[in-house]
Formats: C-alpha cells, sequence, structure tokens
C-alpha cells in the first residue's frame, strides 16, 4: 500500500455510493474534457469499449499516448484504468470473456487487427504488473528471457551486453552484478520490481505499460522506482496507472482521469491537479472520493 | 460485565474444546497406525522365512554313462541327460541301507526335482565337470523345507503328518551330519512361477509387472500431461470441454475390473493383440492410469501462479512458449507426483488383469512386451490359492516386495512434492 493512499479522506459507505451513482450519470453524460490527443503518439486508443462478459468495463474512450512522455491513468478503484492498460498490448486476450470493440493503433495499424500477431505487440508494448513477478530463475536469465525468445541475439557476449544495459538502465546493475546467477525471486520486492523493469526494456519496447508498479513497494522503493520512471521516458513511452495521485503528479506529465469505465478528463498533469476542469476530477484529487 | 470478563469465561471452555479434538487426533492416528503394524507384522511374520530355503550338500559324481553315453557331449545330449538320477544317487549313498524300491523312492523325495535342473545348468555351462565329484548344494523339497522350519508337528500322529516317521528318521540323520541346512533363497527372486513351491520364484512377475510399467508409464505420461495442459492452458471453456472433463472424473472412480473387460474386448478382440501379455496389460492400466494422472497435473498446473504466465507473456513469448518455459517446469513435481502415484496404482491392480488373462500359469520369465507374462499381484493372488503349505509364506514374501515398491514410489511422490513446496 502506498504511503500516500492514506491522505484521501474515507467517506460511509452510504455518502460514496450516492456519489458514485451521480457521479456514473454525470461521468456518462459529458464527452471527455480536455484534449485526449497529442502530438506524435506512439499509440491511439480510438473510441474503445471492452466488455467482461456482459458488463461493460469501459464506456467509449478514446487517448493518446504521446512518445517520450509518461502518462498517467489515475481514478478511483473499478474505473477501468488498468482494464484500458492491458487493452495496449491485448493482455485483456488472456482473460475468458473478454471483448474489446473500437480501434488501438500502433503506426497506424489496429492492434486488434487480424494481421497483428500479439507476440509482436507485446514486444513492442512491454508491461510491468502490479506486483513483482520474476521468473524463478536466475537474475540473467530473467533479463534474457525475452532477448532469447526474440532471437535478438546471435552471441553470448551481446546477450550480456543488452542484460547489463538492462540492468543498469533499471538502476539494479550496482546492486546484483556479482550475483546475475543467484534465483531472482531472492531479491527484495523493490529490486524484484526493477528486474521486471529490466527484463521489459530488455526487448528495446517502444512503450511501457505500468500498471501500479509501486502499490507493493515501501516509500523508499517506490522513490527508486519514481526517479527510473522518469528516465525512462526519454527512451520509452510510459503509460502508468497509479492509486496514488502524489505520484502522478511526481512522475507523468500527462493525466487521464477515469470514472466508472469513462475517460473524465485528460490533460498536462499540473493542470489536472492545480485546476481541475470537471467536476468529479476535482472531487477525486480534492479527496472527496476514492 | 465487561467484554473481557465474557471472553475469560469462555476461555476454559475453548481451551478444553481443543486438547478434546488433539486427543481424537492422536487417538485417530495411532489406531491407524496400529492396524498398518498389524498388517505389516503379520506379512512380515508369515513371510520372512521364504527368504530362506533348505538346501542338502552332497558329494554329486557326474556319471558320463549316465550324462553322455556316447561320449559326444552334443547339446543335445546334455540338454536331455538325466540329471535326477545323479542327485538321487547322491543322496543314497548317504543311506546305503535303503536298498529297496520304496525306501528309496521315500529317500528321494527329500530332494527336490528342481536339483536336477540346477544340476543340469552347471553341466551346459561348464562341460568339464563330466567325471568328476563335486559337493553341492542341492535343493530340498518344499515338505522338508516346512519340516525345517518347524511348519511340520512332528508331535501329530503319523497319519495326519504330510511326512512319515520314516522320512523325518532320514532328515534327522542329514541334520546330525550337518549337511542339510537354510541358505539364502536366491531362487525366489531369480526363478519363475512353478507348480513346485521350492522351484518358484517371482523374477517372472516382477519382469512382467515391469514390462507392464513401461508400456503404462511411456503411454500415459506424455498423453495425460498432454491432455491436462491442453484442458488447462489452451482449451476454449464451452460446454464439450465441460463434458469431457466431467467425464475424466468420471472414469477415475469407474472400478478397474471394468477397464480389463473393456482391455478384452478391444485389445484382444477388436485389434487381435495377444492374451497375457505385457503390453495389453500395459494398455489397460494406462487407461486406468490416465484419470489420475490428468486430474493431478492439471491440479498442479492450476497452482502456478499467474503472474508467472503473465509475465511470460508480456515481454513476447507465445502461448505455447509461456507454458513450455514457465508453467511447465514449475508444475513438473506435481505431475510427476501424480504419475508416481497412478503407476503405484498399476503396480498393485490386479482385477483388470485377470480379465486379460494375465493369471495364467507362466514358468518362463518374459522377455519382451509380447511374451506371456504374469504381474506380481496376480502371482500373489495365484500362489495364495494354493495349497501347498510352502507357498503360503511365499505369498506373504511376494507382498513385501510389492509393499516394498509401493512404498519407496510412494517416498519418491513425497520427496517430489516436499521439492516443489520449497522451490515455491
Amino acid at each position: 500500500m502506498d504511503a500516500t493512499e492514506t491522505l484521501t479522506i474515507p467517506l460511509t459507505d452510504q455518502l460514496s455510493e450516492v456519489d458514485f451513482a451521480a457521479g456514473q450519470k454525470i461521468a456518462a453524460d459529458h464527452a471527455t474534457v480536455g484534449d485526449v490527443t497529442c502530438k506524435n503518439p506512439s499509440m491511439r486508443v480510438k473510441e474503445v469499449d471492452v466488455f467482461y462478459g456482459e458488463k461493460q468495463a469501459i464506456f467509449n474512450v478514446s487517448l493518446d499516448i504521446g512518445s517520450n512522455e509518461v502518462l498517467a491513468m489515475i481514478g478511483p478503484s473499478g474505473c477501468g484504468k488498468t482494464t484500458l492498460l492491458r487493452c495496449l498490448n491485448r493482455m485483456n486476450d488472456t482473460i475468458e470473456g473478454c471483448r474489446v470493440t473500437g480501434q488501438v493503433e500502433m503506426d497506424g495499424q489496429n492492434i486488434y487487427s487480424r494481421k497483428m500477431d500479439p507476440v509482436l505487440l507485446r514486444a513492442r508494448v512491454g508491461m510491468v504488473f502490479q506486483k513483482p513477478n520474476p521468473f524463478p530463475k536466475s537474475i540473467f536469465d530473467n533479463v534474457a528471457y525475452g532477448p532469447r525468445i526474440h532471437g535478438l541475439v546471435s552471441h553470448r557476449d551481446e546477450l550480456e551486453e543488452i542484460v547489463h544495459t538492462s540492468l543498469s538502465r533499471a538502476g539494479l546493475l550496482d546492486e546484483v552484478k556479482d550475483r546475475l546467477d543467484q534465483p531472482g525471486t531472492g531479491l527484495s520486492g523493490g529490486q524484484q520490481q526493477r528486474l521486471c523493469i529490466a527484463r521489459a526494456i530488455a526487448v528495446s519496447p517502444e512503450v511501457i505499460l505500468m500498471d501500479e508498479p509501486c502499490s507493493a513497494l515501501d516509500p523508499i522503493a517506490t522513490a527508486k522506482i519514481e526517479e527510473l520512471i522518469d528516465e525512462l521516458r526519454y527512451k520509452f513511452s510510459i503509460a502508468i496507472v497509479t492509486h496514488s495521485m502524489q505520484q502522478a503528479a511526481r512522475v507523468s506529465q500527462r493525466t487521464a482521469y477515469f470514472h466508472l469505465g469513462y475517460l473524465v478528463e485528460v490533460g498536462p498533469t499540473k493542470d489536472i491537479f492545480t485546476m481541475p476542469k470537471h467536476q468529479l476530477t476535482e472531487e477525486y484529487i480534492t479527496g472527496r472520493f476514492g | 460485565m465487561t467484554p473481557t470478563e465474557r471472553i475469560r469465561q469462555g476461555l476454559a471452555r475453548r481451551q478444553r474444546a481443543e486438547k478434546r479434538f488433539r486427543v481424537y487426533g492422536i487417538v485417530a492416528i495411532l489406531l491407524g497406525m496400529s492396524f498398518l503394524l498389524l498388517l505389516f507384522g503379520s506379512i512380515i511374520a508369515n513371510g520372512y522365512k521364504a527368504f530362506g530355503q533348505t538346501y542338502i550338500e552332497l558329494p554329486v559324481y557326474f556319471d558320463p554313462a549316465v550324462i553322455d553315453p556316447q561320449g559326444t557331449r552334443s547339446e543335445d545330449a546334455l540338454f536331455r541327460a538325466n540329471y535326477w538320477a545323479l542327485a538321487k544317487n547322491a543322496l543314497y549313498q548317504q543311506f546305503p541301507e535303503a536298498t529297496e524300491r520304496r525306501q528309496r523312492r521315500e529317500v528321494a523325495s527329500i530332494l527336490s526335482e528342481g536339483s536336477a535342473l540346477d544340476l543340469r545348468a552347471m553341466v551346459q555351462e561348464n562341460p568339464e565337470l563330466i567325471g568328476t565329484t563335486r559337493d553341492i548344494w542341492l535343493i530340498a523339497d518344499d515338505d522338508i523345507d516346512m519340516l525345517m522350519k518347524d511348519y511340520i508337528d512332528r508331535t501329530l500322529p503319523e497319519s495326519e503328518r504330510r511326512l512319515n516317521d520314516r522320512v523325518i528318521a532320514y532328515v534327522d540323520r542329514l541334520i546330525e551330519a550337518g549337511i542339510i541346512e537354510r541358505r539364502f533363497n536366491t531362487n525366489f527372486f531369480t526363478a519363475g512361477d512353478s507348480r513346485e513351491p521350492e522351484q518358484a520364484g517371482i523374477f517372472g512377475a516382477l519382469s512382467g509387472s515391469f514390462f507392464m510399467l513401461l508400456v503404462t508409464l511411456l503411454l500415459s505420461f506424455p498423453i495425460g500431461v498432454g491432455a491436462a495442459v491442453y484442458l488447462e492452458e489452451f482449451a476454449p471453456r464451452n460446454r464439450f470441454i465441460d463434458l469431457i472433463e466431467i467425464n475424466i472424473n468420471n472414469l477415475a472412480a469407474v472400478p478397474s475390473i471394468i477397464f480389463g473387460l473393456l482391455g478384452l474386448a478391444i485389445f484382444i478382440n477388436l485389434f487381435g493383440l495377444p492374451r497375457s501379455t505385457a503390453v495389453v496389460g500395459g494398455l489397460v492400466l494406462t487407461l486406468m492410469t490416465l484419470p489420475t494422472i490428468i486430474i493431478t497435473s492439471r491440479a498442479s498446473i492450476q497452482s502456478v501462479p499467474p503472474s508467472i504466465k503473465e509475465a511470460a507473456l508480456g515481454v513476447g513469448a507465445s502461448r505455447m512458449q509461456a507454458v513450455f518455459h514457465h508453467v511447465l517446469p514449475i508444475a513438473m513435481p506435481g505431475m510427476l507426483t501424480g504419475t508416481i502415484i497412478g503407476m503405484a496404482q498399476a503396480l498393485g491392480e490386479s482385477a483388470p488383469l485377470l480379465m486379460i488373462g494375465m493369471v495364467a500359469f507362466i514358468v518362463e520369465p518374459p522377455q519382451g512386451f509380447t511374451d506371456p507374462a504374469t504381474a506380481l499381484p496376480v502371482q500373489i493372488f495365484l500362489w495364495s490359492d494354493s495349497p501347498e503349505r510352502a507357498f503360503t509364506e511365499r505369498t506373504s514374501a511376494a507382498i513385501m516386495v510389492l509393499l516394498a515398491f509401493l512404498i519407496a514410489m510412494n517416498a519418491t511422490a513425497v520427496y517430489l512434492r516436499k521439492k516443489i513446496a520449497k522451490k515455491l
């Protein structure tokens, strides 16, 4: 649990239910506030609806992921931010009964078209999960797995080169360089998460998706990851889902606020946090509900 | 009364309940253990003597006139020679007074006819023996063996004993001479089945079980694991798959004799595979073992944290790569555990084998998958049905061997399970 989470003021159940019901109506009635597009996007989400069986989780969301910027996706639990994130590399394919309509474009091509192989897509759009999930293998093999299966290297030297660069970019190299053959599961939580980031960047993706990457970490490890995210954006495009508004404010350039499956407001991060235009956004960032 | 006081009041009652429950548990375990001890104890008490067998040391003259009167030394001659006469002659020398036909027959009854087979094997291996005299331990008849093991009560009236007074007197003289003793019963581990208990061994049954389990393992492990992986990782969730799932679970509960009937109808009658063979037995046991392996393999795949698979998919592994590189290695110890338990079940199974003719009396140990064979549990069943006293202890001894294999297999399964628990 992130330390900043405790700052939101808990409301009674009854009040928040009223707010949520009202909120859904307000969110459904209004188009997204702010500019969903951006210059030079690396991915474009266009009018996407997502269904889990009968239940609709995302309603008509359009949103650009800009190049070399960090896009933060915030909103109360169950608002669909993780669902949308998982649409971006088709991880939702693995969920039974999940259906996506609309388009998600990368280089002008719909990633949900038949021509797109999810294997290639996921090599271009990496992902870091909520809970650190290193493979029960050595640190080296964790990072080397991606390059190996994609056949990115032909020599052992090249592979070692990639592993070292990736670990160094993830800020982990100095801590583990003497024990690359030790199991990755033996690292601390924060180190494991950085290992997962190293694993993701080892295949040189264009976009990195992060699903609450710090929610299982302590504040110090969180600070390290946030620093890392800030550096990584010069090389990659990053979309991060977070529950912590402080984190969104610290690491992102653009912020998107979701509410019960609707994209309520998008804008430059400093604008969203200083002068939100939409009533729901304002209520959320001032801690009326969360 | 404050809540704390109320809680304190109830504490004693809760502790008593817990103590009572522990006692129940201990009693249950003790009961189970004592039954197990009773079972093992009675089997071992009945069977341990079967690992010893009575032999008589006699100077055997390999008489060229008896073995090979023509002096051809041909294989055929050495095979057909009357080795029984050599053994008998060696024994007659100990009892020079026995000259009458009836006396001689009684003297000869001390030796097993199996000793002739032993002598033949010796001569065939080394024809140089012909013309020499050697001290050789010859195997005694099973009745003499029983007498030596105190299973025959000498105090009973002669008419109620299997051995009459004269034979017992002969044996006593051998005992006095110090040339009759119990030695380790190698025959039991190296011979096939026989009508004569002293010549019967479990090697034939063990080989049959070995070939059968090999067939079962080679078929049921890949098929079972393949089916489990497909059902767990690739199959769409629909009614058809649900139906398959229900049927697999049902198959696990079908009585094994039904599988035997199926094997008889399909493998033997329809496909024309030979009866009483390890290959058919293996196929039938495969059918029986498959549900066990599929069910345990699926459970073991389900226990792999989904985050591992997601991580693999996240860096762009295909579904198959994610499964084979990450899910299967973690699930493998669990799958092996299931397989070993299935194999142990198969090893102990006798009912389906009766249906496909593996209950036949087979002397020659099988050399391959298509030779007539029997299996260890069936051998136990056959021996337990035999009237000779000496087969009673052999039955128990065979059970001990079977139990030893089962314990070894299950111990391996436990070891693997511990290993997987440590890994995660």
